[in-house]
């Protein structure tokens, strides 16, 4: 398991390294002067050099993206040009409220995708499979952008039981996790019932049955343990799209996480925070994908010998 | 389902093509007196914020959706393909560089790299596709470099390099074709990717910007409206939805086709 570990971490740092780089290089693919990009085509020609300044655009490339890199080494993130503050405190004051939206998302993703999957492989082929399965399709299909104004003119507007926007009490959570955990919940739905259904093929199921345990305890037992290894893997993949599906809901639900941050940056060309905000979520996709190829070379001793 | 995938992409391609015909208004013109209306009998899906028929924006967006769902899809599976099948053909350190170029942007998940690049470059019709294609070509480089892997060592490759065709010919005469299936599989669920991924960026002002009517544009304009013209959000999200299953759906049904173990299951 170590030489599996450090593989993997070896694997890792060029990575890091890459995700790093392209996202220093991104501020210099501005059309034009970045400075002047940010203050605006009014801006006097001082203030534009000063910001150049500031931000150290006026130094060679080598020397902007030494002094970017020693900045990440101590976690130093830039300051952000529209309210001059560090970018790493602001993301750092906002990362609980993603990572409060993202966990009741995935909770309420498994909650939902895994009975849905159990009954849709041992139901196969009958139309609760096939209900199932569709509904699971339309979940994936159907944005979270149009199930978020959806969800809030039924359960706010129409009915005023949940709160439309903003964080507070439990009840603020519900309609953002559940427009940010709908699509994952379908795929996971199909992933459950496509992983059962080969468990369900293997002999010591049959074996089971030959035994005397009834259909619910082989399934429930036997198979469906193994089954959740790859479920797992692709609950700890999808992760990212969470992230990535959290700057939409954050921005529907005026949920005060790093997504809305992002967005709001952009508005204000403020590219130290952007810039920030990227490369964390960029960063933490890259480490729970880590974790989730340790957890399942964990559940799968066949991966550690690869 | 295959069928109901193909009847619906069908449909609205013809409803694309045919718009300028099929529209009952300009989708730029403004009936003031009447912004925010419901649905009524001359304006079927009602009017927006500034008294614009949204039927007739519809179907101009969806001209827009498809066009960027095609040409992201033509653009990252063609260069996609072409560098997957070079880096699984000729190997070595080439296939090493490709690989750490896909392992780098795939480190970036969905559409976060492509909403950095239109935040720089600037929010238009181009940079979208531009953006979309950007990352959209590492997942066919992937595919095809696995099949190509496979497939350089079975015998009508290595007959046609005894019979001395050069790197080019085997990869464009005989390895690309034979990744043709899969590819196919992947461009129609990929058509989905990039619609919905054209209409997420112009849900969030990145993408296509008025008055340029788009889905997701639509959208984003409807968010301030929900207590008062809820019809705002409910049909371009319902255009949206809809055409993205019908590739799913069409896309599910291919893959079916072609890999036949995917039909087969057990039964407890």
């Amino acid at each position: 398991m170590g030489a599996y570990l450090l593989r993997r971490l070896a694997l890792t740092v060029p990575v890091l390294i890459g995700v790093a780089t392209l996202v220093f290089s991104l501020i210099h693919l501005v059309p034009g002067d970045p400075a002047q990009a940010m203050l605006g085509e009014g801006a006097a020609p001082a203030d534009v050099a000063a910001l150049r300044t500031r931000l150290g655009l006026d130094r060679p490339l080598y020397v902007q993206y030494g002094t970017f890199v020693a900045g990440l080494a101590r976690g130093d993130l830039g300051t952000s040009f529209r309210t001059n503050t560090p970018v790493a405190r602001m993301i750092a004051e906002r990362m609980p409220a993603t990572a409060e939206l993202a966990v009741a998302a995935m909770i309420m993703a498994l909650g939902l995708a895994i009975p849905l999957g159990i009954v849709a492989a041992v139901r196969k082929g009958s139309w609760i499979d096939h209900g199932a399965m569709t509904l699971a399709l339309v979940g994936i299909s159907v944005p979270n952008f149009w199930l978020g104004p959806l969800l809030a003119i039924l359960f706010a507007v129409e009915w005023n039981l949940l709160p439309v926007s903003g964080r507070g009490t439990p009840l603020h959570l519900v309609l953002p996790a559940v427009t940010l955990g709908a699509a994952l919940a379908a795929i996971l739905a199909r992933m459950t019932r496509a992983s059962l259904l080969e468990e369900l093929r293997e002999l010591y199921v049959v074996a089971a049955r030959a035994r005397g345990a009834s259909r619910w305890r082989a399934v429930l037992r036997h198979a469906f343990r193994n089954s959740l290894i790859p479920v797992v893997t692709i609950a700890g993949l999808q992760f990212g799209s969470l992230l990535t599906g959290a700057i939409i809901t954050e921005t529907i639900f005026a949920w005060p996480g790093v997504g809305r941050l992002l967005i709001q940056s952009i508005s204000f060309r403020d590219y130290p925070a952007v810039q920030g905000c990227i490369l964390l979520i960029a960063v933490t996709y890259v480490f729970v994908n880590l974790a989730t190829d340790l957890v399942y070379g964990l559940l799968d001793p066949r991966i550690r010998y690869d | 389902m295959t069928r109901v995938g193909a009847m619906i992409v069908a449909l609205a391609v013809s409803m694309a093509v045919l718009s300028p015909i099929l529209a009952p208004y300009d989708p730029a013109s403004q009936v003031l007196s009447l912004r925010l209306a419901g649905p009524m009998l001359d304006h079927p899906f009602g009017l927006d914020e500034l008294g614009r028929d949204i039927l007739s924006r519809i179907l101009a967006g969806a001209r827009i959706s498809l066009l960027v769902g095609l040409a992201v899809v033509s653009v990252s599976a063609t260069a996609g393909s072409l560098l997957g099948a070079t880096a699984g053909y000729v190997g070595g350190r080439l296939d090493t560089l490709i690989c750490r170029i896909i392992d780098i942007l795939m480190a970036f998940p969905g559409i976060l790299l492509a909403i950095a690049l239109v935040a720089v470059l600037g929010p238009s019709l181009f940079n979208v596709v531009l953006a979309l294609s950007a990352i959209g070509w590492v997942g066919y480089a992937r595919l095809v470099r696995g099949q190509v892997l496979r497939a350089r060592e079975f015998e009508f490759v290595q007959a046609a390099r005894a019979l001395g065709a050069g790197t080019w010919r085997v990869l464009l005469t005989h390895l690309l074709p034979a990744t043709l299936p899969t590819l196919m599989v992947q461009s129609t669920l990929g058509m989905a990717g990039a619609i919905l991924a054209e209409a997420s960026l112009s849900f969030l002002g990145l993408g296509v910007q008025p008055p340029t009517p788009s889905w997701g544009t639509m959208l984003n304009g409807g968010r301030a409206h929900l207590l008062d013209a809820p019809h705002l959000t409910v049909f371009p999200g319902l255009a949206i939805a809809l055409l993205v299953l019908g590739f799913n759906f069409l896309g599910d049904g291919l893959r079916d086709r072609v890999d036949p173990r995917r039909g087969m299951g057990g039964r407890a």
